[in-house]
């Protein structure tokens, strides 16, 4: 579903800050693989995750969602492939819209927009009844304003609005991280059903070792813009948190590591 | 106070008049989220190029579309100035707003005023509104319908039918996510820049229309007609939400209350002439009254904390 091909990303190139954030990093992912991505601040999770939805171009490589080409594809003309949830509540969302918009807006993602109403009535009803099945109450609100959420009924309702038109890859930016534990632990869950019921391709980027492992069918992590572990299937379901620490020392070489990651 | 009373028609008239080009103003200063200095310009972009085919004996509708068509040309410019060569919204538009000195000036053969020669009857029946059918259209001369204040808000209550109607279709909610949160549009799949373009080009429409119909009101086309334009649209947007934002939930009801904003912006203009402010200091006044009520909600946010019950549950 998902291919990529030695992505190579450099930022700030020619400058004292220049980062070599991806080393040819490659990855294939199978239809309806839900791939968790772990690593320690700077590892290049979160800009793997960027280069698959397009924030920017890559410097070298390629990148083909369910079998189509879209490394010269900018954002918006991914957005037909891919459903996110950012690591920030705040960007998933347009808070000045209602909630019942936005939930249209993400209805037509990768559509051409045209003059035709930009939310319908049949549309309101059946968002009414999936929000009923978030159980966040929100079934009753379609009309208020989304600024108006707090922070985990947003990430609840951009996962809904990421998974309302079938994605082929479904991405997760630590899409947790910005919450408390409890809401955190509901948004996950969240995530798991959704990605169950629908049958979703996923990559997930979290901090919790413990969230990687218990969530999804593989497991990669990243050090230095490479991809230095990856496990799945029964190895996988298997794994704990200090095994695979074990793991990670041994692969980059280095003790520190270990409260890097722990701390991070 | 009789002179004031007076000139009321006369500025309710104006004041709906420069009510099109704050709509305008609002969509990009309200939706799009851009402050867009190119009007000062486009208002008279539209005004010249009303002036000169009008008088080159186009059809009234017909020199109207054309103005609103060269007022989206100039907001192409700004938005093409600011989407694909990267240069921040603000200086493209002064960028653009300078460049256009030059074009109305181009445009009016090089000459500071144009004027319509309202003086011949047959002429004057055909504009649209007019400075003249103000006590006209009272005393008998003309017909009560063509009082500016009935056709103008009428036109008015029109354009805000369609941008409502605009504003709920696919497209207008993609420019309006645009303006709301730019990488959630992007991440549904909406061309950010084009929305914005699309966005500076209905907006620069609208306020080149509204210097077509100021144009005909006045009997003339000056260069400097748009100057301090955008300050004079941002004050009824803000007076508008000011006075009505408890009030008006519905988006066409907030255009009506910009709309509003700009008829009381005029009535205030007219009662501080009639009180006897010489008119030099107007542009000094509009500017204290903006910065004013655009620091408002920046001090209420500073220094008047709302009171909120500590502790409680929070709901997640």
């Amino acid at each position: 579903m998902l291919e990529v091909k030695e992505i190579w990303k450099v930022f700030n190139a020619g400058t004292v800050n220049e980062k070599q954030a991806l080393r040819g990093v490659s990855l294939t992912l199978k239809d309806g693989d839900f791939c968790t991505v772990i690593g320690g601040n700077g590892a290049g999770k979160s800009t793997l995750l960027n280069a698959v939805a397009g924030t920017w171009a890559v410097d070298g490589g390629s990148i083909s969602i369910g079998g189509v080409d879209v490394t010269h594809l900018p954002d918006h003309k991914r957005a037909p492939y891919i459903g996110r949830v950012f690591q920030d509540p705040m960007l998933g969302t347009a808070p000045t819209m209602q909630i019942l918009e936005n939930l249209a807006l993400a209805a037509r993602r990768g559509q051409r927009r045209g003059l035709r109403w930009g939310v319908t009535k049949a549309e309101k009803e059946q968002y009414q009844e999936m929000l009923k099945n978030l159980d966040l109450g929100l079934e009753d609100r379609l009309t208020s304003k989304v600024g108006l959420l707090s922070g985990g009924q947003r990430q609840a309702l951009t996962l809904l609005m990421a998974s309302l038109k079938k994605p082929k890859l479904l991405l997760l930016d630590e899409h947790t991280a910005a919450l408390d534990p409890k809401t955190a632990a509901k948004v996950l869950e969240l995530s798991d059903r959704i990605v169950a019921e629908s049958h979703l391709t996923t990559m997930m980027v979290t901090h919790n070792m413990k969230d990687a492992i218990q969530h999804g069918n593989r497991l990669i992590m990243m050090y230095d813009g490479k991809i230095v572990i990856d496990v799945s299937g029964e190895e996988k379901k298997k794994l704990t948190v200090p095994q695979l620490l074990e793991l990670f020392s041994k692969v980059s070489g280095s003790d520190e590591a270990d409260d890097k990651l722990l701390l991070s | 106070m009789l002179s004031f009373l007076n000139a009321l028609p006369g500025a309710m008239s104006q004041g709906l008049i420069w009510g099109i080009m704050a709509i305008g103003v609002y969509i990009t200063y309200k939706i799009l989220d851009i402050a867009d200095l190119t009007v000062d310009g486009s208002f008279c972009t539209g005004g010249a190029v009303f002036v000169m085919l009008f008088s080159g004996g186009a059809n009234v509708w017909a020199a109207m579309l054309a103005a609103l068509l060269a007022g989206m040309l100039a907001g192409l410019v700004t938005g093409l100035l600011n989407t694909q060569c990267g240069i921040p919204a603000i200086l493209a538009g002064i960028l653009t707003q300078l460049g256009l000195y030059s074009v109305n000036m181009a445009i009016m053969d090089f000459k500071a005023s144009v004027a319509i020669n309202v003086t011949q009857a047959d002429t004057l029946e055909k504009l649209l509104v007019s400075l003249r059918f103000v006590q006209g259209a009272i005393r008998g001369d003309f017909p009560l319908w063509r009082h500016p204040i009935l056709v103008v808000g009428l036109f008015t209550v029109g354009l805000i039918a369609l941008l409502y109607g605009f504003f709920g279709t696919e497209l207008g909610c993609a420019l309006r996510a645009t303006g709301s949160n730019g990488s959630m549009a992007r991440a549904q799949g909406i061309d950010t820049d084009f929305c914005k373009v699309l966005g500076l080009m209905i907006s620069n429409g609208l306020v080149a229309l509204s210097g077509a119909l100021l144009c005909q009101y006045n009997g003339a086309n000056e260069i400097n007609v748009g100057r301090g334009a955008i300050v004079i649209g941002l004050a009824a947007v803000i007076i508008g939400q000011v006075l009505f934002s408890k009030l008006f939930h519905n988006f066409a009801l907030k255009l009506l209350a910009v709309a509003i904003g700009a008829i009381l912006y005029y009535i205030v203009i007219q009662a501080v002439l009639a009180v006897g402010l010489n008119p030099n200091y107007l542009k000094l006044l509009s500017a204290l009254v903006v910065a004013v009520f655009l620091s408002l909600p920046y001090w209420k946010g500073k220094y008047f904390h709302a009171k909120v019950k500590t502790g409680g549950a929070s709901h997640a």
